[in-house]
Formats: C-alpha cells, sequence, structure tokens
C-alpha cells in the first residue's frame, strides 16, 4: 500500500479526520525551511503537502505568493526543495509528503525526470495547480511510472457534469478547494463543504481532503467533521513571518500542535 | 518552411497550435473557460452578433481605419514604398479596441456584469473601460504599480471612465503580475464576471477570439492595398507584446505565401544584455497564465522580468500561435531596441505627422533598417497599431525635457 492509502486507511480506523499542512519549501531559507519541514509530523501533521516555489503562483493568495518569492530570493529552487525533502525522509519514512506547485518549472525540470527525482526523493504524491485533467496527459503516464499519486482538484465550479472528468484516473485523493478564490482568502463555509463532500462520496471512494479557507483550529474542527482530511496553508506560512526568522519553526508547530488537537477533537464532540 | 495545407485551420478543438497553446488553468476556472468557449463559438456562427459587431466598429470605432500611403517616409528611407495601416485613428488611439468590442458583446451574451481586465500601457485598459462605460457594466482594471507610475496619463482616463483601476505590487509590478491578479480575481467572482483578456494569449479560446477579432486589420489591408496597388503587399509588419495587432494584420494573409512577415519584439536595451521582452528570440517554451508559449524565464523555469520602454510590450511571454508561427518559420521575428525606438518615433513625426505610440515605433525601426536596401516597387504594410500621445511623457524623459 502507498503511504497515502496507507494513512488514510489508519484515519478511518481511528475515526477521525486527518490533518494536511501546507509549508513552502525552501521559506524562509534552507535551514529553517528544513527545520520547519522535520518537525511537522511530531506536531500533529498527518499527511504534509510541500509547496515548491513559483514566481508566478496564480492561484494562491498574498501569503502563499509572499512564501514563495521569500524562498526564491533565499535561492530556494525545484531541485532544492527536492533535496529538503530527501533530508526529511532520512528522519521519516512514514509520513506522506505530496508536492504541490505550477506545472512551468516541472514542465523545464522535464516531466519524466522530475517524476523520477520526486519519488527518488520521497514524494508520495503531486498536486500541479495549473494542469487540469484536459492537459495532465504529459504528466500523468511518469506519475504513475514513479509511483506518485496525481491528485485532482474539485472546486465549487465542479458541477455533476464535469465531476466524472476530474475523477477519471484520480489518485490518491481527491483535493476539495472549498472556497471560490485564491489561496488564504475568503473562509470555508461549513455547510456548504458538507454538502459538497457529500455528494463526492456518492461517486468516489477516495479519501476527500477540504483545503483554501481553513485558517483557524475551529475552522479546521468544522471541516473534520465530514470531510477525510483539512488542509491547512496559508495560515500556517503566515507565521514564518510573524517574528524573528530563527523561530519561525517554532511558531509553525505551534500551530499546528493547535489544529491537530482540535481536528482531532472534532468527531469525538459531535458524539459527545 | 513547412507546407501545410492551410496556416489559418488553427487551434485545434483543445486550442492547441502544435504543441502551444491549451488550458492550463486551475480547476475553478476550466468549466468558465469552456462556458466561454461555448459562447464564443455559438456567437461566431451567429450573424446577428457579427452584424452588432460590425454596427459598432463602423459607428463607435471608426473603421475601417485608413491605409495611408507614407510619402515623405518613404522618400526619407529611399527604398520599399511603405505604407501604414492606420489603427492609432480608432476611438481610444490603438487597436485594442478591436478585441474589447468583441469581447464586451460576448460577455453580454453570457449574461455576466462585471468586467475585469489587465493592462501595461493602459491602452488595454482605456479601450475595456471604454466599452464597459458605453455598455454600462462595471469595471476594475488591474494594473502593475511599475506601469502605473509611467503611464499616468492612461491612468487618469480609465478613471474619468468610470473603472477601478486597481494597482498591482505583487511581484515585479508590471503586466505579468496585472494578468496574475486578474486570475485570481476571476478566480473569487467566477459567477459574475467576464475577463476582456486584452491580447492573443491566456487559456484557449482567448487567442484564437482575440486574433480573430483584430483580424479586421488584415482584411480591411487586404481590401485597401487591392484598390491602392491592385496586388498584395511584399511586407507585413508589426510589433509585438503579446501579439494581438501582429496576429490581426497578419492572419488573413497568412496562405498567401508571398506576402513575407516580420514581426517585431522589443530588444530593450539589446539582446545580449538579458534586459529585454523578446520572448522568442531570448526564451524558450513553457507554461504561464494558461497556455504554453515562448517565455523569458531562468533554468529553474522562474519566469523573468521583461524589460522595455515601451510598457505595451514589456511583457515575458507571447500569444501561442506566435510560437508556433515562429518554429514553422511563416513569420520571421525581429528585434529593435528602446533606442531604435526613439528614434523612429522621432522619424515618422516629422516625416508624416503622426505620433507613434512607442509600441509601433518599434515596429517602424525595423522598417526604416530594411526599407532603404529594398526596391522601390516593394510594398510594405506596416501597423500603426496606437497614436503615441500616452507616451510623450517617456519620451520627454529621454530626450531631457521636463514637461
Ligand atoms: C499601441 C499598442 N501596440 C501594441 C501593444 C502590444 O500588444 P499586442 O502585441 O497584443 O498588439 C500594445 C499593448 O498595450 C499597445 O498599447
Amino acid at each position: 500500500m502507498s503511504r497515502l492509502a496507507g494513512r488514510f486507511a489508519e484515519l478511518a480506523k481511528e475515526g477521525r479526520a486527518g490533518l494536511v499542512t501546507y509549508v513552502m519549501a525552501g521559506d524562509p531559507d534552507a535551514a529553517q525551511a528544513q527545520a520547519i519541514l522535520d518537525g511537522l509530523p511530531a506536531a500533529g501533521a498527518d499527511v504534509i503537502e510541500l509547496g515548491l516555489p513559483f514566481s508566478d503562483p496564480m492561484a494562491d493568495g498574498p501569503a502563499i505568493q509572499a512564501a514563495a518569492l521569500r524562498a526564491l530570493k533565499a535561492g530556494a529552487s525545484t531541485r532544492s526543495a527536492l533535496g529538503q525533502l530527501k533530508k526529511f525522509r532520512e528522519k521519516d519514512q512514514t509520513t506522506p509528503v505530496v508536492l504541490m506547485g505550477y506545472y512551468n518549472p516541472i514542465y523545464i525540470y522535464g516531466a519524466e525526470k522530475f517524476c523520477k527525482d520526486a519519488a527518488a526523493a520521497g514524494a508520495d504524491g503531486l498536486i500541479v495547480v495549473d494542469l487540469p485533467p484536459e492537459e495532465d496527459a504529459e504528466l500523468r503516464p511518469y506519475a504513475k511510472t514513479a509511483g506518485l499519486d496525481l491528485v485532482r482538484l474539485a472546486t465549487p465550479t465542479t458541477d455533476d457534469k464535469r465531476l466524472p472528468i476530474v475523477l477519471e484516473g484520480a489518485s490518491g485523493f481527491l483535493y476539495y478547494v472549498a472556497v471560490l478564490g485564491v489561496t488564504g482568502t475568503r473562509s470555508a463555509v461549513t455547510d456548504e463543504v458538507s454538502a459538497a463532500v457529500a455528494r463526492f462520496r456518492k461517486t468516489t471512494k477516495l479519501p476527500i481532503a477540504v483545503g483554501f479557507g481553513i485558517k483557524t483550529p475551529d475552522g479546521a474542527a468544522a471541516i473534520a467533521r465530514n470531510a477525510d482530511a483539512c488542509v491547512v496553508g496559508s495560515a500556517l506560512v503566515q507565521q514564518v513571518i510573524e517574528g524573528p526568522a530563527a523561530e519561525a519553526a517554532g511558531r509553525v508547530h505551534g500551530l499546528v500542535k493547535a489544529l491537530a488537537g482540535a481536528v482531532r477533537a472534532a468527531r469525538a464532540k459531535r458524539t459527545a | 518552411m513547412t507546407q501545410l495545407n492551410s496556416y489559418r485551420s488553427g487551434p485545434d478543438e483543445r486550442g492547441h497550435f502544435g504543441i502551444f497553446g491549451g488550458r492550463y488553468v486551475s480547476e475553478t476556472l476550466m468549466p468558465l473557460i469552456l462556458e466561454v468557449e461555448r459562447a464564443y463559438t455559438a456567437a461566431r456562427k451567429d450573424p446577428s452578433f457579427q452584424k452588432e459587431l460590425d454596427y459598432y466598429l463602423a459607428h463607435y470605432v471608426g473603421r475601417p481605419s485608413p491605409l495611408w500611403l507614407a510619402e515623405r517616409l518613404t522618400k526619407a528611407l529611399g527604398g520599399a514604398k511603405i505604407y501604414l495601416k492606420r489603427d492609432e485613428l480608432n476611438h481610444t488611439g490603438a487597436h485594442k479596441i478591436n478585441s474589447c468590442m468583441g469581447q464586451i458583446l460576448l460577455a453580454q451574451r453570457m449574461g455576466k456584469k462585471r468586467i475585469i481586465a489587465e493592462t501595461g500601457a493602459g491602452q488595454h485598459g482605456v479601450a475595456t473601460a471604454t466599452v464597459c462605460a458605453l455598455f454600462g457594466l462595471s469595471c476594475t482594471v488591474y494594473m502593475g504599480a511599475t506601469d502605473i507610475a509611467r503611464q499616468a496619463p492612461n491612468v487618469f482616463r480609465m478613471k474619468l471612465l468610470g473603472a477601478e483601476v486597481k494597482p498591482v505590487t505583487s511581484g515585479t509590478g508590471t503586466l505579468k503580475d496585472a494578468m496574475n491578479e486578474a486570475l485570481r480575481d476571476w478566480v473569487a467572482n467566477v459567477e459574475n464576471t467576464y475577463y476582456i483578456i486584452g491580447t492573443v494569449a491566456g487559456p484557449h479560446p482567448y487567442p484564437m477570439m482575440v486574433r480573430d477579432f483584430q483580424s479586421v486589420i488584415g482584411r480591411e489591408t487586404r481590401e485597401q492595398i487591392m484598390g491602392f496597388e491592385g496586388r498584395l503587399p511584399d511586407k507585413l509588419i508589426a510589433c509585438i507584446g503579446g501579439g494581438s495587432n501582429a496576429m490581426g494584420l497578419f492572419h488573413p494573409f497568412l496562405d498567401d505565401k508571398d506576402v513575407a512577415m516580420d514581426a517585431v519584439e522589443a530588444a530593450g536595451l539589446g539582446l545580449d544584455t538579458g534586459k529585454h521582452a523578446a520572448s522568442l528570440q531570448g526564451g524558450r517554451p513553457g507554461v504561464l497564465h494558461g497556455n504554453r508559449t515562448y517565455l523569458l524565464m531562468n533554468e529553474d523555469g522562474q519566469i523573468d522580468e521583461a524589460h522595455s520602454i515601451s510598457a505595451g510590450l514589456d511583457y515575458p511571454g507571447i500569444g501561442p500561435e506566435h510560437s508556433w508561427l515562429h518554429e514553422i518559420k511563416r513569420v520571421n521575428y525581429v528585434a529593435a531596441t528602446d533606442d531604435d525606438a526613439i528614434e523612429a518615433f522621432k522619424l515618422l513625426s516629422r516625416t508624416e505627422g503622426i505620433l507613434p505610440a512607442l509600441e509601433p515605433a518599434h515596429a517602424l525601426a525595423h522598417v526604416a533598417r530594411i526599407a532603404p536596401k529594398l526596391p522601390k516597387d516593394y510594398l510594405i504594410v506596416m501597423n500603426l497599431c496606437g497614436r503615441g500621445d500616452k507616451d510623450i511623457f517617456t519620451i520627454g524623459e529621454r530626450l531631457g525635457v521636463k514637461l
């Protein structure tokens, strides 16, 4: 079983949702970024999304845009992101890591070589924001050969007609983008998310992770009652600049702990 | 040159011109992009849509624009016979309104109430704000903070027209960042908003649709040159930002194999300085803003900043159809520097009494370079796609004159 499938199976057994934490590779610098990444599992992350920095992140709001530019300014690249993951894997072989980014750096790296190198570095899946099902044939076969799940996104605009196109060939989990908009701006509305999750469950057995617009432990708990996982990104990335750079890891892990506590308690609370 | 049955049949149904083009957008936008495509396909086949567009082009924009035999310019250069396609005489002063008019009619067919746009020089922003005022739709224009500073008159114009101009400070504060920000707005407002893209770039169907709307330039030119000369021109010349005025002039002639075409990219401080906006001559294929095309970028695929004195050419990409025409060698892509453009600006002002925009001044610089060596019966048509009033402050600064 892949690390992702294994982790979602464990979560199902425990009867709780998972916490997916997004951090930007190389942000704010190589050393702090490594410390941030390495400490995520102990702080309570069930799955990690590692952002690949890109100069023009069209689907991201100000927090993640700024993080990408900080990382690039500090010398990060697609290659260094894979290096960061490799180091992480020396200490952690169980936490699934999904690389999330934009297609151009992957295309320039070489789609086939990227998939190979990403798998060798210890990645379990890929999310490529600007590569919809209509265009991902140029990456999918290489991801498959390398044993990487290519995670598909569904959004509030993915209606019943389009859903089968999104699900066709989807693997790992289905990522539901809970708001109309870029990362870190609007807040997800719990009722709408529950309805969407229920709709997806009728058509797919894939675990459903919900992200974009989840900022606080309470917000995460609300989503965790229905979804298989909730994803928090901008709020964590924002912690990087909320104080001295040398203490960035501590701040990020502090918020992860709070989020993990809320997510773990979410369903217990409902049945109590 | 690759031999094809037709150079005018692209793109395929998925929006690809060879390996270029496509629909590289986030899932949120995908259904909307497909909706735009459906609506455009229907409108294209509907004679009443074309009739309505023709009405506005004739009575509001002022088309057809004249084809002008530039006799004093021809004489000054001493070679080829030079015609100027006067799209700078359109209402709002550039070719941009051709496509804005088509797109706003489409947006209304789609029932959209709010319009967004990106702009570099401000010409597309002004044209968008203009058609929004004409039809009473709300208008938000994203413009890089750097560009706002160097195109102040157009910013004020947009505001007078009732548009909201949102400064973009992210990234480098130029056209590419304005386009990122417009895409972010669109993702958040898909239900009621239509995005009027200003050039032949973006996800399918935009490159095709904007080209179709701009092709009125080439269709008129064909008729007009036949009237003057009884034959087609030997060469067409246009400048390239994203490539819409060039596609508009070129497309109706692509299958006329005796008509050569030169497109002029902005060489900024020089192609070998790294400070330019020549995506085809200094870049390589990549994926940005919804399509695969030639882009300026570093070895990691991070997009580079473009450099040009002309805000309208200051974009690190180019429309995908141009990338294709470049690779199959149907169109010849050349470059002109900031300095070349300034010289050309002065030349046209004094020989013809026309202040060209800095964008077509790049095309003119190329005309001035090649015309003297060509025979007197060699016919050149250059797209004079914008007027220079918006640029007088930039030029004044260059020439050390305080306005
Ligand atoms: C007058 C003028 N010409 C040319 C351009 C470049 O765009 P395109 O290459 O799409 O014609 C602009 C863009 O703002 C412009 O204002």
